[in-house]
């Protein structure tokens, strides 16, 4: 039987062959889940963190963080609306996609995620983002004219009503969808952690701490992200920051961190003193395979060196030009931290075999399908939309139009 | 195509014409799961397959015959069922190699290495799993145990997400390139149902390889599990293996 495969996939398997060291099952020499999976987990863990940051301004009335409320919630949005695209691109067959939600198998933790991925954007994000701007889209649609005026009127339902009590319903609306959100945003994430968490044919990621690992370095790269976007457009549109804003950010991040970084080490001191049959190889795979990513890249630039530099913020009194650089630093260490970290399980998890005596490599492909360049596609995807939606639904506009047209 | 690939086609093709001929009045008008004979019942049958790991002469003949059986891609990262031959050293190492993803077989015996004390080959394949991780994580349902304990995909429903390949920790599955859906083992599950053997067990030399039905009362199976000492692979997963190994080393994972 003639073989008559894709010339660029036998090249990319032959010389990952070529880098095995020790013995693999055969079938292992593919990397099934490559760069694109690494993405996906990414993208979702952004979208859970940044509305669990806005969500401290509606139900835990932290005013400090008000400024960024509706940052947060469009970023989460921006990347959620790109979070589904990595899995639908690595399918095999992206045509079959909706076979998971018309015959999900309920025992599979992918089709359960299906639907909470929907549940998420359409019950929480998008109904959320609509009470909070209810108020707005219905002035704009009265103040614009032609097409604008049309797509106000219809982005607003063509609801009309902005008397006090309409307004208040709509303030307690949003504030009951943050309290489902919070739950959400947690299974959301958790679920992401769930589906690897729960492979036990795979040492390094069956590990019931998972779900919880990924939920909590989620939390921390959405505050990093919210954190580096409202720093970078204020340089943008050259405004002033609000420092106590900033200041408060930077607090939680260091308690997200503080509990991320503690979960993370109780695995691993977990992980090295059970020392189960698989540890051997897993030790050889931190020390060889992932010790940039994971050590240098993970662990040293992107988890303590912020941690650093979180805490000497918050007990030197640094001047707020320093503060800011040094909260921007962080955010940036952070995301390449996490984006790291989702590389060393995604990635680590398939580069040790399971016959648990010998180690794989993965070449990424810089073209094609799952590729460097669609993976940085899928990045820049989410910063784009986010430009598309300040300028249809621009955060700040109440504050310039609202007084008068209130009146 | 050339003349062996026509003949070994047409041995195949041939009786098998003849027997769907037979066959399709009393199959029509009903659906037809796996296209299995309209007589065969599925329920009277839960199938597995013994290995008898002393009379593996690592041949490759398996591999070869599955390849071709189940028009498995050739190149050396696909496989359906293959061979790992175990050295055990003087200092107690074990160095483990796949026999199967050879080119072409040595054309002489490699030198002896004084320092090998023990040297055995383990076919592998899909243990089909009484209690299979791969079909619990399937999205779509795909993947499915049919009611004879044979693990299977539809190639028609597989999405590609290829999770159950992460879920298999036995390495059996493999995305199938041309189809780019999940594939493996079936235990020639066309040839079962008809009461053929696996292509792997009909070739064996050596009858390394046992293929039986374990609700048989007087199967092959049945009695190489009675005279036995079974083990199967990573039994602490609980997948309940269904390829029952007989003289396995503890070395082999």
């Amino acid at each position: 039987m003639s073989g008559a495969i894709p010339d660029s996939l036998n090249e990319q398997l032959s010389h990952q062959l070529s880098q095995v060291v020790g013995f693999i099952y055969p079938n292992e020499v593919e990397t099934q889940w490559a760069i694109l999976i690494v993405v996906y987990p990414y993208l979702t863990g952004i979208v859970a963190g940044a509305f669990i940051l806005a969500s401290l301004v509606k139900v835990f009335n932290v005013v400090e963080v008000q400024p960024i409320y509706r940052l947060a919630l469009l970023t989460a949005l921006s990347f959620m609306l790109v979070a589904g695209m990595p899995l639908q691109l690595h399918l095999g067959h992206p045509e079959r996609a909706y076979e998971i939600f018309f015959t999900p198998q309920p025992t599979s933790a992918m089709a359960m995620f299906g639907f909470v991925y929907l549940w998420y954007l359409l019950g929480i994000l998008l109904i959320e983002i609509w009470f909070e701007y209810r108020h707005q889209l219905v002035l704009m649609a009265q103040q614009s004219r032609g097409l604008l005026r049309g797509i106000y009127g219809a982005l607003s339902l063509y609801s009309k009503d902005v008397s006090p009590e309409a307004l208040a319903f709509d303030h307690k609306a949003s504030k009951l969808i943050t309290i489902v959100g919070i739950p959400s945003a947690f299974l959301l994430h958790g679920y992401v952690g769930f589906i690897f968490g729960s492979v036990k044919a795979n040492p390094w990621w069956g590990s019931v701490l998972m779900p919880i690992v990924f939920l909590m370095s989620a939390i921390v790269s959405g505050i990093a992200m919210v954190m580096f976007l409202y720093i970078l457009l204020s340089l943008v549109r050259n405004e002033k920051l609000d420092m106590r804003c900033l200041d408060k950010i930077g607090l939680f991040l260091l308690v997200a961190i503080i509990v991320d970084f503690t979960l993370e080490a109780l695995d691993y001191i977990h992980r090295l003193y059970q020392s189960e049959e698989s540890i051997g190889i897993l030790t050889q795979l931190v020390s060889s395979k992932l010790f940039l990513s994971l050590v240098v890249v993970q662990l040293l630039l992107g988890m303590l060196l912020p941690l650093l530099i979180l805490v000497l913020v918050r007990s030197v009194r640094f001047n707020e030009e320093l503060r800011k650089l040094l909260y921007f630093t962080t955010s940036l260490l952070i995301l390449v931290g996490i984006f790291s970290m989702r590389w060393n399980v995604v990635i680590g998890g398939q580069l040790y075999s399971k016959s648990l005596r010998g180690l794989m490599a993965y070449k990424m492909e810089i073209t094609g399908i799952e590729s460097l360049l669609t993976a940085l596609a899928l990045l820049a995807l989410p910063f784009i939309i986010l430009t598309v939606l300040f300028r249809l639904l621009p955060p700040r506009w109440m504050e310039s139009h609202a007084p008068a047209a209130a009146n | 195509m050339n003349k062996r690939e026509f003949l070994k086609d047409a041995i195949l093709f041939f009786p098998a014409a003849a027997t769907l001929q037979a066959l399709a009045p009393a199959a029509e008008g009903k659906a037809e799961p796996a296209k299995t004979p309209a007589d065969y019942d599925a329920t009277k049958h839960w199938y597995g397959m013994g290995i008898d790991v002393d009379k593996c002469i690592g041949c490759n003949r398996c591999v070869e015959a599955c390849k071709a059986e189940n028009d498995v891609p050739d190149e050396p990262f696909f496989f359906r069922t293959w061979i790992e031959r175990y050295q055990i050293h003087e200092n107690g190492e074990t160095r483990v190699e796949c026999i199967s993803t050879r080119a072409a077989l040595p054309e002489q015996a490699p030198p002896e290495d004084p320092t090998v004390v023990r040297t055995f080959f383990v076919p592998k394949l899909c243990n089909q799993c009484a209690h299979p991780p791969c079909v619990q994580v399937c999205p779509v349902g795909a993947t499915f145990q049919t009611q004879d304990g044979v693990v299977l995909v539809d190639e028609k429903r597989c999405i590609g997400c290829r999770y159950c390949i992460q879920a298999c920790p036995y390495g059996a599955r493999y995305l199938n390139p041309r189809t780019k859906t999940a594939d493996k083992c079936t235990f020639c599950y066309h040839r079962v149902t008809e009461g053929l053997l696996p292509a792997c067990v009909e070739v064996c030399p050596t009858e390394a390889r046992i293929f039986g039905d374990l609700k048989g009362k007087a199967d092959r199976l049945v009695r190489f599990h009675r005279v036995n000492q079974i083990s199967v692979l990573k039994p602490d997963l609980n997948t309940e293996p269904k390829v029952l190994y007989a003289q396995l080393d503890g070395e082999v994972r």
